[in-house]
């Protein structure tokens, strides 16, 4: 009892606690300023936002569309992973996506989105992601918000400093981070020094289609290649990396990849490479790399394993590839508006470095050579340095412009966004972000022309952000309107899985592309449907295809009998509806992969196998109507050895 | 009466626009459809605003068990009112010339006039026995029956003109740019037989003065 009392008294103190820290917490938001930040991100109902934001999932290994200022989610659009919620991995017709050399990967590891561009400016076309686990680049449509092209990256591994465009969407550009033997061998780890291969992939895009194809690789030295970005303007027609552990250190990198005071930011002339290559050069090298291709007339995507791809060593361009030296394990590589400044985030240097890309020429032109590492021309630090922001934070990570002449730079240690002058490297301004921000994104931060009033940081830890969910727990995101001098911290939202970059565009550039539904008249996929009528079953051997219809508020046919054990029963599904926001789901008791979400007009295929005797339904599992508890039907599975013939009806 | 005439032919062939533009509209919105569902009626038959709209229509009337819009070739009022608009442009074009050369009366226009009316009535109360047909005649086996509160089976007849609550659809129905260049057409038929009017009495009047 007495125990009791201690306890009550203890527990009363700790409420007492708690209740004031919060007291003080609510007491501190709800000033006038906080209600004036409230109408900044109100966007009443049925309103609109007024930019689009596309935030990778990182370990989700998908691309999240967020709407700003509201900080709404408004799709998960499904791209490296199976995605059970719509059937994305599973459908016999969206299998193929996830094909690569190593066989069916049904995961990845999204990191950097970057929407087309057309002479510098977001033209709101596609949007590219890599996959960083098994090296992949994906395409993904602003007008379907689905993904239409995957392509594998040979010779590459931890595809990191990807996927970044040039000005006019000529080259997505996918680099490794992990330098590994090229070609793949049995060697000992040990021997990694000199011997390893970075592999930096220029991924052709066509213009009209989007298409990509791997034009080039440039086999780099064995150092980590961290991040990346093309040059614009002026400095159009190079590409930018940074590099870690150019110690070429191959265990315990976290000190032995710390060693060296300076590393490398790569800068690749891909305009020349391009013309040597054009002209015949470089080297065709036996790579399996997988292709993969969806079509919105045949709604299947097709996966095509290649076979060789072009290689270019450094040496066979001269006047290519320089390495500018850049403090202590740069992280981000970030290319300002103009072109002109390359900042190099050095993640372990108490100073941001930026470089000058006219400095850099000049010191090109006048061979103002400090050595080389293997062949590659190291240009002086000093040459090449057009200034640097002088103890601004602590891990630089990140750097995003305003297209005003600031810079914004994220601080993963002191947990903050700087604001600086570029020119002056004159610090403006600092807010905390909640916590330790990774990446941070403007909407057409990486273009010649950012729209600088929103900026929003993308942070790693959650810990008290939002109400606990036990120890797994979304990561925060942090908006601030960046109009004014001083940024301002103006609302916090979840995110989904770990972004790590995002690309953000204004809504108009985009809204009115969005499609509504596929028109069925264009629909060309072998096994469709058009009509209630045509439904029908065919056998061949164990394999039943069932050709089925869905519109409002029922499938043709729904009644199915003469399927046998063993059978393996293809559901090729149309939906024949033409109407905005009426897709129908299918769903079969038992079914070993997922639901399908099937659009207006699209044909899709489940695969279920007839394991046991008896009768099962099957329903659609989105709400379309008012009679949609009445959509859904009957199969009948008789013993393998049974005579009944295969029928099939609705309505009888 | 060379104006009057000029007017006449104007105002006549000013129903051509029936062959390019929608006599009458019928728009139906509803909470599930904030961009509404619409039909265009012209003289030729029934098409959907956006491409698919009459399917969808369709598709959604099936469960009150109305009938599928009519095709063109399902009426016989699509193969003869484009025929009749014909024949009134030419005949009122052929009154216009005569007129503008004075040989015969402004009277005509009026006569022009009157017999228009009395076809775009006839027309209009075929157009509105259609609805009452269309929203009434309904499949003994629809899904959803609704009844009156006094216990009568729901109709569906869309309004003749005007906005009517069907079920959760808001109905507006209204003239469209055919309809109306087919009542400015009409009304300056009327201003040529006021203008063959005044010239006639004014040259009336000189030769009695």
């Amino acid at each position: 009892m007495k125990n009791f009392f201690k306890l009550s008294i203890g527990l009363f103190f700790t409420a007492v606690a708690f209740t004031s820290c919060n007291d003080q917490k609510s007491n501190k938001s709800n000033g006038a300023l906080s209600s004036s930040n409230a109408e900044k991100v109100y966007i009443a109902p049925g309103e609109h936002d007024s930019h689009y934001a596309f935030l990778s999932g990182g370990y989700s290994g998908n691309l999240t569309v967020y709407g700003l200022p509201s900080g709404r989610m408004f799709k998960e659009i499904p791209v490296f992973s199976q995605f059970p919620t719509n059937g994305y991995g599973y459908s016999e017709e969206t299998k193929p996506m996830l094909e690569t050399s190593y066989g069916f990967v049904p995961w990845d590891d999204s990191h950097h989105p970057d929407i087309s561009q057309t002479n510098g400016k977001l033209d709101g076309r596609w949007i590219f992601i890599n996959g960083n686990n098994t090296p992949r680049i994906a395409r993904i449509s602003l007008t379907t918000f689905e993904t239409e092209e995957i392509i594998e990256v040979p010779n590459s591994a931890g595809n990191h400093s990807s996927s970044f465009i040039t000005e006019n969407t000529e080259y997505v550009v996918a680099g490794t981070r992990f330098s590994v033997p090229v070609p793949q061998r049995d060697m000992s780890i040990k021997d990694y020094k000199g011997n390893f291969k970075g592999a930096l992939t220029f991924i052709s895009v066509d213009p009209e289609h989007g298409h990509m194809d791997i034009k080039f690789q440039v086999l780099m030295p064995g150092f980590n290649y961290d991040l990346s970005h093309p040059g614009r303007g002026k400095s159009h027609g190079w590409f930018f990396f940074t590099t870690y552990n150019t110690e070429e250190a191959n265990s315990l990198l976290e000190v032995n990849a710390s060693q060296n005071d300076k590393d490398f930011i790569a800068a690749i002339n891909w305009k020349k490479i391009e013309e040597y290559v054009n002209n015949g050069g470089g080297t065709m090298m036996p790579a399996k790399y997988a292709h993969n291709l969806h079509s919105d007339v045949t709604h299947t995507a097709t996966s095509t394993m290649k076979n060789e791809v072009r290689v270019v060593n450094p040496s066979e361009v001269p006047g290519a590839v320089f390495l500018l030296p850049t403090p202590k394990s740069p992280h981000g590589c970030d290319v300002d508006p103009t072109g002109e400044y390359i900042v190099g985030n050095g993640k372990l240097s108490a100073n941001l470095t930026v470089h000058s890309f006219t400095k850099m020429i000049d010191a090109i032109e006048n061979k103002k050579f400090d050595g080389d590492a293997y062949g590659i021309p190291i240009l002086k630090f000093e040459d090449v340095l057009a200034g640097s922001v002088e103890q601004p934070g602590l891990g630089p990570l990140h750097t995003e412009f305003d297209g005003k002449g600031n810079a914004y730079t994220t601080f993963f240690i002191s947990s903050e966004v700087v604001k600086w002058k570029l020119g002056t490297w004159e610090v403006i301004d600092r807010k905390p972000t909640y916590y330790s921000v990774g990446h941070l994104a403007i909407p057409g931060g990486n273009s010649r022309e950012p729209f600088g009033k929103y900026m929003f940081a993308m942070n790693k830890i959650t810990k008290d952000r939002y109400l606990p969910t036990g120890p797994e727990m979304e990561h925060s995101a942090q908006l601030y309107d960046i109009s004014g001098d001083k940024m301002e911290l103006i609302y916090d939202f979840p995110t989904h899985g770990e972004p790590h970059y995002a690309a953000a565009i204004p809504a108009e550039i985009i809204k009115d592309q969005s499609q509504k539904i596929f028109k069925l008249a264009e629909n060309e996929h072998p096994r469709k449907t058009l009509s209630d009528a045509e439904g029908k079953v065919v056998r061949d051997g164990n394999n039943v295809h069932i050709y089925m219809t869905m519109i409002r508020s029922h499938f043709s046919p729904d009644n199915i009998e003469g399927v046998k054990v063993g059978d393996k029963v293809f559901f090729h599904i149309t939906n024949l509806e033409q109407d905005f926001d009426v897709p129908h789901g299918f769903a079969m008791i038992g079914a070993n992969n997922a639901e399908l979400l099937i659009m207006p007009g699209q044909t899709r295929t489940l695969t279920w196998e007839a394991k046991q005797v008896g009768v099962w339904p099957f329903y659609c599992t989105d709400f379309c109507s008012a009679l949609h508890q009445e959509m859904q039907g009957y199969i009948r599975v008789s013993p393998a050895d049974s005579d009944i013939e295969l029928s099939w009806s609705l309505g009888e | 009466m060379k104006k009057a005439g000029i007017v006449m032919v104007l105002g006549s062939l000013l129903l051509l626009g029936l062959f390019k533009f929608p006599l009458w509209n019928i728009m139906l919105g509803a909470p599930q459809y904030p961009e509404p569902l619409g039909m265009n009626i012209y003289i030729q038959g029934i098409k959907g605003v956006s491409e698919f709209d009459l399917q969808n229509i369709d598709g959604l009337n099936h469960y009150i068990g109305m009938k599928t819009i009519p095709k063109p070739e399902d009426m016989w009022e699509f193969a003869v009112f484009p025929k009749v608009i014909i024949g009134m442009v030419v005949l009122g074009v052929a009154i216009g010339l005569l007129g503008f050369f004075e040989k015969i009366s402004y009277k005509y226009f009026l006569g022009w006039f009157v017999l228009m009316s009395v076809l775009g009535i006839l027309g209009m109360y075929d157009f509105n026995n259609w609805l009452i047909s269309y929203g009434s005649d309904l499949d003994p086996h629809a899904i959803i029956k609704v009844t009156n509160p006094d216990g009568s089976p729901m109709t569906y007849k869309p309004p003749l003109f005007g906005h009517q609550k069907l079920l959760n659809f808001d109905v507006t129905s209204l003239p469209h740019i055919g309809g109306y260049l087919m009542f400015v057409g009409m009304s300056l038929t009327l201003v040529a037989f006021w203008l063959g009017r005044r010239f006639s009495l004014k040259k009336h009047g000189r030769v009695i003065s």
